[in-house]
C-alpha cells in the first residue's frame, strides 16, 4: 500500500521554500505571503493544464460517441487544439452589450473561476499532498462551490437578456436543489468515516484491499455513490441536467452575452468543477489516492479521470430532462432515497454491521 | 504535514480589512438604490462575517455561515428580486426625510447594546484553549447539554416546511 516515490513532494517543496525564505530574515508576514502565493500559482497552473485537457478529452470522447473523428489536425490527434483555442480566445475582442449592469457584468465570471478553484485547498492529490487537509474539509468544499451559484446568477442578470437571465435562474434552481440529495449521500460517508476532513476519510478506507472503499459498503455505499454522482452531474450543469444552457430554448443560458476571455473563464471553470466533483467522487468513495505498487498521486488522477468519463458517458448519451420532470426527480425521489440511505447508514452503524 | 503557523500580524491586517468589507457593504446593502445590487453586497457583508469567524478559529462556523447565508437565504431573496415584475429597471429610493433621525435613534440603541455587553461580559471572553477537533465537540455538545434546543429547533424547522409546502400547494377543487 506504500507509494514507491516518497510522500508528499509537493508539500516538501514549499516547506523548503518557507524555510529559504524564513532563513533571508523577511518579516513573517512576506514570507506567508510569497509561500502561499507561490502555491496558489502552482495549483493555478495544474488545474488550468487539467482543465484544458479535459476539453479536449470531451471533444474527443463526443465525436467517437457519434462516429466522428473530432479535432486531429492540430498537432497527433488534435492534442494542442484546446491551447490553440484558449491563445484564440485571449485574442478576441471583449464585446459587452450596451445595457449590460456594469459591475455585476465583469464580476460575474470572474466569481465563477476563483469560487470552482477554491475548493482544491481540500482535495488530497496524494500521500500528503493536500493543500490544509482542514478539519472542515467536505463542508468547505460544499460552502465555495455555492458561490458559483452567486456568479451564474449574477452573469444572467448582469448581461440584461431574457435568455440569459432564465439560464441564472434555471441553473440556481437546480443546483439549490440537487445540493440537498448531494450532501445528504455525502452525510453517510461523513458518517462512517468520522471526520469531515478530507484526510481522514481517506485514511478511514485503508487496508483490506478496495473492500474498505466507500462504493463496496453494501448496501448503503454504492446507492450513495450513485446519488452522489447523479447530483454532481446536476450540479456542474451537465446532460441530461443541463437545462440552464438547453442550446435549443435559451441560446446559451447564463454565458450568452459572454464573449473573449470572459467566456472562457466560465467555459473553463466548467471543467475544474467537472473534475472537482469526480476528485471528491474518488476521496468519498473510491478510496482516495489508496493503491498498490505507483505512486499515490498517479492513483487518485487515474481514479478521477474514471470518473470524469463516466460523466462525460451521461453528457453525450442522455437525453435532457424537462424543467418539471427535474425537480421533481430531485425532489419525490431522491431526497427521500437518500434520507432513507442516511438513516440505513446510521443504523447499522449503531449496530455495528458493517467492517 | 503541519500547517504552516499564521503569524499574528496577518491576523490583524485580516482583520481591518475583513471589518472594512464588512461595514463597507452593509452600508451599501441599505444605501443602493438597485436592490438586485443590495442583494450582492448583502452576500459580500454575509461572506465577510465568515471570515472573522475563521480568524476566531470557527471553521465550522464559518463554513456554515457560507453555505446557510450565502447558499441559501442570500439566493432566496435574490429569486424573489428576479421574479417580483418591475422590480429589475426601478430605482429604489431607501430613505425619507426622516432618515437622520433614524440614524440616530438606531446610533442610541446600537451604542446602549454594546455598552451593555462590554460591561457584563467578563474579559478575556474565552478562558481555555478550543478543542483540537471543535466540529466534533460541536457534535457533542449538541447532543448532550444542548439536546433540548436542539429539538425545538428542529421541530420549529419542520413546522416551517411544512408550512411553506401548504402555501405553495395548487387548491384542489
Amino acid at each position: 500500500m506504500s507509494p514507491i516515490l516518497a510522500s508528499g513532494e509537493l508539500i516538501l517543496v514549499f516547506r523548503w521554500l518557507h524555510e529559504k525564505l524564513v532563513s533571508t530574515g523577511l518579516s513573517p508576514l512576506w514570507v506567508e505571503l510569497i509561500t502561499y502565493t507561490v502555491l496558489a500559482v502552482g495549483m493555478f497552473a495544474l488545474l488550468a493544464v487539467i482543465a484544458l485537457f479535459l476539453v479536449w478529452w470531451e471533444r474527443k470522447i463526443s465525436a467517437h460517441i457519434q462516429q466522428r473523428f473530432g479535432p486531429m489536425r492540430v498537432g497527433w490527434h488534435g492534442w494542442y487544439q484546446t491551447i490553440m483555442d484558449a491563445i484564440k480566445l485571449l485574442q478576441k475582442e471583449d464585446v459587452r452589450v450596451d445595457t449590460r449592469d456594469r459591475g455585476v457584468f465583469f464580476w460575474a465570471p470572474v466569481i465563477c473561476f476563483v469560487a470552482a478553484f477554491a475548493a482544491y485547498v481540500v482535495i488530497p492529490f496524494g500521500d500528503g499532498l493536500i493543500v490544509a487537509d482542514l478539519n472542515i474539509g467536505i463542508l468547505y468544499v460544499m460552502a465555495v462551490t455555492t458561490f458559483t451559484i452567486i456568479s451564474l446568477l449574477m452573469a444572467g442578470w448582469g448581461s440584461n437578456n431574457k435568455y440569459a437571465l432564465l439560464g441564472g435562474m434555471r441553473s440556481a434552481a437546480q443546483v439549490v436543489s440537487y445540493e440537498v440529495p448531494m450532501i445528504l449521500s455525502i452525510l453517510t460517508v461523513v458518517l462512517f468515516a468520522g471526520s469531515l476532513s478530507m484526510g481522514q476519510i481517506v485514511a478511514s478506507q485503508q487496508g483490506h484491499g478496495i473492500f474498505n472503499w466507500f462504493i463496496f459498503r453494501v448496501p448503503f455505499g454504492p446507492l450513495a455513490f450513485i446519488t452522489y454522482l447523479i447530483t454532481a452531474t446536476a450540479e456542474s450543469n451537465r446532460t441530461p441536467f443541463d437545462i440552464p444552457e438547453a442550446e435549443q430554448e435559451l441560446v446559451a443560458g447564463y454565458n450568452v452575452e459572454y464573449s473573449g476571455m470572459k467566456f472562457a473563464m466560465f467555459f473553463l471553470a466548467e471543467f475544474v468543477n467537472m473534475f472537482t466533483v469526480s476528485a471528491i467522487a474518488t476521496t468519498l468513495f473510491l478510496g482516495g489516492w489508496n493503491g498498490p505498487f505507483m505512486p499515490s498521486w498517479i492513483w487518485f488522477l487515474l481514479k478521477t479521470l474514471g470518473v470524469v468519463f463516466i460523466l462525460m458517458i451521461f453528457r453525450w448519451t442522455f437525453p435532457r430532462l424537462r424543467v418539471d420532470q427535474l425537480m421533481e426527480f430531485a425532489w419525490k425521489f431522491l431526497v427521500p432515497l437518500t434520507f432513507a440511505n442516511l438513516i440505513l447508514a446510521a443504523w447499522m452503524k449503531y449496530a455495528k454491521w458493517y467492517w | 504535514m503541519e500547517p504552516v503557523a499564521v503569524a499574528e500580524p496577518t491576523v490583524g491586517i485580516a482583520f481591518w480589512i475583513l471589518a472594512a468589507i464588512i461595514l463597507m457593504s452593509a452600508f451599501m446593502v441599505v444605501s443602493l438604490r438597485n436592490i438586485f445590487h443590495c442583494a450582492l453586497f448583502l452576500i459580500l457583508c454575509l461572506f465577510a462575517v465568515a471570515g472573522i469567524f475563521v480568524l476566531l478559529n470557527a471553521e465550522f462556523l464559518a463554513a456554515v455561515q457560507v453555505l446557510i447565508y450565502v447558499g441559501a437565504v442570500s439566493i432566496l431573496i435574490i429569486f424573489a428580486v428576479m421574479l417580483t415584475s418591475d422590480l429589475a429597471s426601478k430605482k429604489i429610493l431607501q430613505t425619507n426625510e426622516n432618515a437622520l433621525v433614524a440614524f440616530f435613534v438606531c446610533l442610541v440603541f446600537a451604542m446602549g447594546a454594546l455598552v451593555l455587553v462590554v460591561n457584563t461580559s467578563i474579559w478575556p471572553y474565552a478562558t481555555q484553549m478550543l478543542p483540537e477537533d471543535n466540529v466534533a465537540a460541536i457534535g457533542k455538545l449538541m447532543m448532550t447539554d444542548f439536546m433540548l434546543p436542539f429539538e425545538v429547533v428542529s421541530i420549529l424547522m419542520l413546522a416551517a416546511l411544512i408550512g411553506a409546502i401548504m402555501l405553495a400547494r395548487e387548491e384542489r377543487a
